[in-house]
């Protein structure tokens, strides 16, 4: 291993979490669903589609999680699968009225398969290197999204609006509610999936890579295979949330998509605790509600607010929201002892 | 019958009581955002990412309304001015417009900028039947009053500038040999087609070639000397203003000389002349609606010491050449004439029928003689433009006012 290769595997980023601590305990899962669950029948229509917003982003952030936190790798290039997965669901949508909910799963595979191809090449690359790959990736999805010969499809620069669908069955609720139900169930049912992914044979191998490549190929796993599935797995989580993205939002465009969504992701992966996953929901907050806050403190500075912040941030917590559950689970316990 | 008598009295009473309630709230009607005391406008703008030099209208108007309020406000009400940034991002731009009309309930959103994020909030602004007044993009779409009666533009489309500039070169030189370059994209395709229907019949014997080039080329100098292979004898340029810069840069080493016609996007000086050259870009046409902040011509317009008041009063150390200053203010003056049309029935729909009511109405900005005129299927304001030709170191505006009134699609 060279020397730079050295010191990007030990930054603090990629630390071997142990897979026990990637998750909460059932009690603390139970007390927050009921919480997004019980919320929405409180608050505003944008209030909810706030909250919509959090799970998606969650969502995403989580496929980052997995990517990073699980097997170790570096990826700017979120923001690229996501926006594939939003264009599928709004070409399906609009070009060929498929319902919303059977674009999904699509977004899903197309994104899997996207995700899987660029884990081949992003193979020989590693930590700063792979960083780099995947930041192509996402400079260049916004100008290929704008080619002439998918314009028919993609609607260039213009965008595609979307229709948002109603609540199903003669449910009386309205667009935003219903919607915020739906991709809680979605995101709920990745969460599951991801926690028990991470539990499997898979998600070991993917820690064995993450914690020592040479070892994990001395113990019979095989780095390439595993390497690629983490960027597929991870690609095809992004692309959900992507046409979720499509979804609430109602419209695709290519500037939806810049690199800015892909180092916010990056952060809010970074926020809410690398291998944490119950940390992406709370990081997703953080790129969603600080922005808000320091522009409410100043506007012209809104920029340097946040930098602030999240220095703050990172200075004080360099862990995460992980590292404040920690600390808050060891103060319950001295409590209890008391 | 004694009772009879007085139930009718009371029937009576209590008829002429409504009646006169009944007058009493068709004096004064609010919809959400409007009440005796304000008027809340919202309105979103890049502040941050890569449009952020735009941001500056958005302070130029928080300041205009600022000053509104210090003169006592229109019709007795303050505007309250919520402005939240939107980053250039459509899903941010959703975010912050629902944000603006679901928690601070806003009477209507003002001059949002940039054609992505208008075009994401378009729908839902519609459904909601909240009006999208003035918005900052020069897209053609924007005047349709049919299919979307809340979204009203401002500002002259690209289409009817580039049907003036037909218009002016049938009028000028009605043989001449035109070339057309432009931007791949819907900017530069709204001025093909402006020109195209604005040359009407003659358009396929005049227009010689259409040369189009990519945003992300990083030079265009191959195209240049592609067209002047077709030796046409004017080039009309439907660049942004980076490729305008080469473009006139490139035909003087080329040391060829037809007549050059360039966007009003990519006519300033500061960004695109200079660079160019000023002495390949002497004699270079453009066209213009509002008046140059750093002009020295205008130091005597009153509506421009009207400006410049403003800007010292309000906006002391803003740049005068920024042609966004001159924007922001004239945008805003707008926005207080339709509100003061709407006297004391300040609803949503009231506000968008006096918006699309306003006759021969002159902002301070505007240069002599260009008047916005809507009306109820006339969703264009600014509609006229002037033709101004390079010389020196600033654009001289001469000609009539010409407008290019482009029919919602």
């Amino acid at each position: 291993m060279s020397a730079v290769e050295e010191v990007v595997t030990e930054a603090a980023a990629v630390e071997a979490v142990p897979k026990r601590a990637m998750t909460l305990g059932t009690g603390t899962s139970l007390l927050v669903l009921a919480a997004l669950i019980i919320m929405p029948i409180f608050v505003k229509n944008f209030i909810i589609f706030q909250m919509t917003m959090l799970l998606i982003y969650g969502l995403a952030v989580l496929a980052l999680n997995i990517l990073t936190g699980g097997s170790g790798q570096f990826s700017l290039g979120q923001s690229a699968f996501y926006a594939v997965g939003a264009y599928t669901t709004a070409v399906l949508m609009e070009h060929f009225d498929v319902n919303y909910a059977l674009t999904l799963p699509i977004a899903g595979v197309v994104c899997f398969g996207f995700g899987f191809l660029f884990g081949q090449p992003a193979l020989r690359l590693s930590g700063v290197y792979l960083a780099l790959a995947t930041f192509a990736l996402a400079t260049a999805m916004p100008q290929l999204l704008k080619l002439n010969f998918l314009e028919h499809w993609t609607g260039g620069v213009q965008g595609l609006v979307v229709t948002k669908p109603d609540a199903p069955f003669g449910l009386k609720m309205s667009q935003d509610m219903w919607l915020y139900y739906f991709s809680l169930v979605v995101v709920i049912g990745i969460y599951i999936l991801a926690v028990n992914l991470l539990r499997s044979r898979s998600g070991r191998a993917f820690m064995a890579i993450r914690d020592n490549e040479i070892a994990a190929s001395a113990m019979g796993v095989d780095v390439a295979l595993y390497k690629t599935l983490a960027f597929g797995v991870s690609a095809a989580i992004t692309g959900i949330a992507g046409s979720l993205g499509a979804i609430a939002v109602q419209f695709v465009a290519p500037d939806s998509y810049t690199i800015t969504l892909a180092v916010s992701l990056f952060l809010g992966m970074v926020v809410g605790g690398v291998g944490w996953l119950p940390g992406s929901i709370v990081g997703a907050a953080f790129i969603i509600f600080v922005p808000n806050i320091a522009e409410g403190i100043s506007k012209g500075l809104s920029g340097a607010v946040f930098g602030v912040l999240l220095f703050l941030v990172i200075y004080l917590v360099p862990h995460g929201a992980r590292q404040v559950a920690i600390l808050g689970q060891q103060l319950a316990g001295k409590l209890r002892k008391n | 019958m004694f009772l009879a008598r007085i139930l009718r009295t009371t029937a009576l009473v209590t008829a002429v009581a409504t009646l006169t309630s009944g007058a009493a709230l068709a004096q004064k009607t609010y919809d959400t955002g409007a009440t005796d005391t304000e008027i809340k406008i919202g309105n979103i703008m890049p502040y941050s990412g890569p449009a952020s030099a735009y941001g500056i209208i958005g302070k130029t108007e928080e300041a205009y309304f600022k000053m509104i309020n210090d003169k006592g406000g229109i019709n007795g009400r303050k505007v309250n001015f919520v402005s939240y940034d939107d980053g250039y991002s459509p899903p941010k731009a959703v975010e912050q417009v629902r944000k603006l009309v679901e928690s601070d309930e806003v009477l209507a959103v003002f001059n949002p900028l940039g054609t992505p994020s208008n075009s994401a909030i378009q729908k839902y602004l519609n459904a909601k039947k909240i009006p999208q007044l003035f918005v900052a993009t020069g897209a053609t779409k924007w005047n349709d009053a049919k299919n979307f009666p809340w979204t009203m533009g401002w500002q002259p489309s690209y289409q009817s500038e580039a049907q003036i500039y037909a218009k002016w070169l049938l009028k000028e030189k009605p043989d001449a040999k035109v070339a057309i370059l432009y931007q791949n994209d819907d900017f530069g395709k709204d001025y093909l087609k402006g020109t195209k229907d604005g040359f009407g019949a003659k358009a396929s014997s005049m227009i010689v070639m259409e040369e189009s080039y990519e945003v992300s080329e990083p030079s265009i100098d191959g195209h240049i000397v592609k067209i002047k292979a077709a030796n046409p004898d004017v080039l009309l340029i439907y660049t942004t203003p980076k490729f305008g810069a080469q473009t006139i840069k490139k035909t003087a080493e080329l040391s060829w000389k037809p007549l050059q016609i360039i966007t009003n996007v990519s006519a300033s000086v500061g960004s695109v002349m200079k660079p160019a050259g000023l002495e390949a870009s002497q004699g270079v046409l453009s066209a213009a609606y509002a008046k140059d902040g750093a002009d020295p011509r205008w130091n005597d317009d009153p509506g421009m010491k009207k400006w410049a008041e403003f800007l010292d009063k309000y906006m002391p150390g803003a740049d005068k050449t920024d042609s966004s200053v001159v924007y922001g203010y004239g945008a805003a003056q707008t926005l207080a004439k339709a509100l003061e049309q709407c006297g004391d029935n300040l609803t949503r729909a009231n506000l968008m029928k006096q918006a699309a009511s306003l006759k021969d109405f002159t902002p301070d900005t505007l240069l002599p003689g260009i008047k916005i005129n809507t009306g109820p299927s006339d969703f264009a304001p600014i509609s006229q433009l002037q033709m101004q030709r390079f010389k020196g170191e600033k654009w001289e505006q001469f000609g009539e006012i010409l407008s290019g009134d482009v029919a919602p699609e």
